[in-house]
């Protein structure tokens, strides 16, 4: 239970926004251990429950693989849950991610995207989260904070829809959204509670009637539970898109499903981007447009389940395709650029790989301003350069 | 209209605390974009840090940091023995230095502008572990110099956050304001 709270307009960072809406979605236990830059959320969600804004049960744990377990074991006996963690926490947690998803538990694990080291760093990659790829997850990323607070409360929605059932994190970028504040609005606890309504598992964990689960499957069994768990992704997309839909109904905002277009419509060449360069590369977008170049910009909201057909739309109608990383699978390019490749097969049109920002590094508007000019030369078949490395010292891009 | 500012101090001074009042005060005086963030380093007690603010009468959407500057922020003039705190500052932007001294006594090619805002710190009696706080007074200073943020909002932003500490610290960024030299 939560105590009523009104709609009100704050001044947030990210990591409060984040654990705001794990609060007023009412998650009953929250298992968590601090790390940078995610610390605020376990602090902050650790002060509602002080202040008495939630009779969530706050577990303390020694790592983020017991985070994880416990949330597991939570979700198992018919709990909301919620928990957060960044970088090396998710890579301690990978082992339990799996288990989670297969076990069908729609846990709901906001990621401040952090480098993994080595080096250590603490700022934005996302070599932490896309890694995770295969675990079963959904995973999406968030522009700002409003997006963060609105997609915490979305990702109950989506994850506990009877034909999804699986776990997902919703990214936040470090420090751009983690620490930066900004305002955001929140609606009233009876909003929320009114959407999202009791979490009703399909089974659960119960001591009247005692079962075990996810214990041992011989071959007999296992393929077809990793064909439901694919169906589920797949399924995943239409609730996506019915979820943001009926959001925008309920509350006002609009994230248009799995990907959202800017100024596409009639659009020579489209950079799709992910997270806060989305920002930026909205307002190089218009200044573009008034020097009379047809630049588009995708933003991909969706990393898993990928937003395959709402790409090869745009495909069809467009002169060449840039795809901005923040992580890069070594030899092979970023991980989005792989996706949107294999997404677009088939199709003749140029798609260039831009890598930038890795490691936390700053992405100004010159460097968008680069990627578009390298797309406007693909579509002329001025260059064939597949992958560049923007703003990296002794590579030319 | 867009403004950028940056806030220059040392570690433990509050100068990302000062941005973050600087944004609550901003969406109070009715402005749509509004954007504060801090510039991580190894932050530690003592070691100049560095924080971002933008304010816009429209929605804002870029996400880079700060480069060009209309205003620079300085809670301690000693780290500008370290830091080129003038650095992408705009030729029409202005320095706001916490310092006794008079503009005369530095030279920039840009506007100065002189708060003490240690002594006004003293003189309310705001101390954290008996060093002087002096964002809340450079903030009320800054209020002064730039545009369509209201000191009221500032000092309202202060009581929402500091609860028993927000009069004085209101009281002292009220001075400041009043005190600044243009």
């Amino acid at each position: 239970m939560i105590q009523k709270l009104e709609r009100k307009k704050m001044v947030i960072t990210g990591d409060y926004a984040a654990a705001y809406g794990g609060m007023i979605s009412g998650a009953e236990v929250v298992a968590a251990y601090p790390i940078t830059p995610q610390t605020l959320i376990v602090e902050d969600f650790a002060t509602f429950v002080n202040d008495g804004i939630t009779d969530a049960e706050f577990i303390m744990v020694e790592s983020e693989h017991s985070a994880m377990s416990a949330c597991i074991a939570a979700q198992a006996a018919g709990a909301r849950t919620f928990t957060a963690t960044s970088s090396q926490g998710l890579a301690l947690m990978h082992e339990m991610l799996f288990i989670a998803a297969s076990l069908r538990l729609p846990i709901v694990m906001p990621v401040v995207n952090r480098t993994v080291a080595a080096p250590i760093g603490i700022w934005c990659e996302y070599n932490d989260s896309m890694p995770q790829r295969d675990t079963g997850w959904m995973q999406m990323s968030c522009e700002d904070n409003q997006e963060v607070l609105d997609m915490v409360i979305m990702s109950y929605k989506i994850a506990e829809h009877r034909d999804v059932l699986l776990p997902i994190m919703p990214c936040l970028d470090a420090f751009i959204l983690s620490h930066t504040v900004e305002p955001v609005e929140a609606p009233s606890s009876d909003e929320v509670a009114q959407y999202l309504g009791k979490y009703e598992p399909v089974a659960k964990l119960d001591t009247e009637n005692p079962m075990a689960i996810g214990t041992f499957a011989p071959p007999e069994y296992i393929q077809e539970l990793r064909y439901h768990n694919h169906m589920a992704m797949e399924n995943a997309k239409r609730v996506i898109r019915e979820v943001t839909r009926d959001f925008a109904r309920t509350f006002g905002h609009d994230y248009h499903g799995l990907i959202e277009e800017y100024r596409c419509d009639d659009a020579d060449v489209v950079l799709i981007t992910i997270g806060t360069v989305t920002g930026t590369a909205r307002e190089v977008v218009d200044e573009l447009r008034e020097r009379g170049k047809k630049v588009g910009l995708v933003k991909l909201r969706f990393y898993r389940p990928f937003p395959r057909e709402e790409l090869q739309k745009i495909a069809e109608r467009v002169g060449a395709i840039g795809v901005y990383d923040r992580a890069v699978s070594f030899g092979s390019g970023g991980p989005m650029f792989i996706e949107t490749r294999h997404a677009l097969y088939g199709h003749s049109i140029p798609i260039m790989n831009f890598l930038a920002g890795i490691g936390g590094r700053d992405v100004m508007k010159k460097d968008v301003e680069k990627m578009f000019e390298m797309l406007l030369e693909a579509k002329e078949g001025k260059t064939s350069k597949e992958i560049v490395w923007i703003g990296t010292r002794g590579v030319t891009p | 209209m867009l403004q950028e500012i940056i806030f220059y101090g040392r570690g433990g001074q509050g100068s990302v605390t000062a941005a973050n009042l600087l944004a609550s005060a901003a969406l109070k005086s009715g402005n749509r974009g509004v954007q504060a963030f801090p510039f991580f380093g190894a932050e530690r007690r003592g070691a100049p840090v560095k924080a971002f603010a933008r304010i816009s009468d429209e929605e804002i959407f870029v996400r880079s940091q700060i480069t060009e500057p209309d205003v620079v922020v300085v809670l301690d003039t000693g780290v500008m023995d370290a830091i080129d705190v003038t650095q992408g500052l705009k030729e029409d932007g202005v320095i706001l230095l916490n310092t006794n001294q008079q503009a005369d006594d530095f030279s920039f090619t840009q506007k100065i502008a002189t708060v003490d805002a240690t002594s006004i710190a003293l003189k309310n009696n705001i101390l954290v572990g008996g060093i002087p706080v002096v964002n809340t007074p450079m903030t009320g200073a800054l209020v002064r110099i730039i545009k369509g943020v209201e000191i009221e909002a500032l000092k309202e932003a202060m009581r929402e956050r500091f609860g028993k500490q927000a009069e004085s610290n209101a009281r002292a960024a009220e001075e400041a304001y009043r005190e600044v030299k243009l």
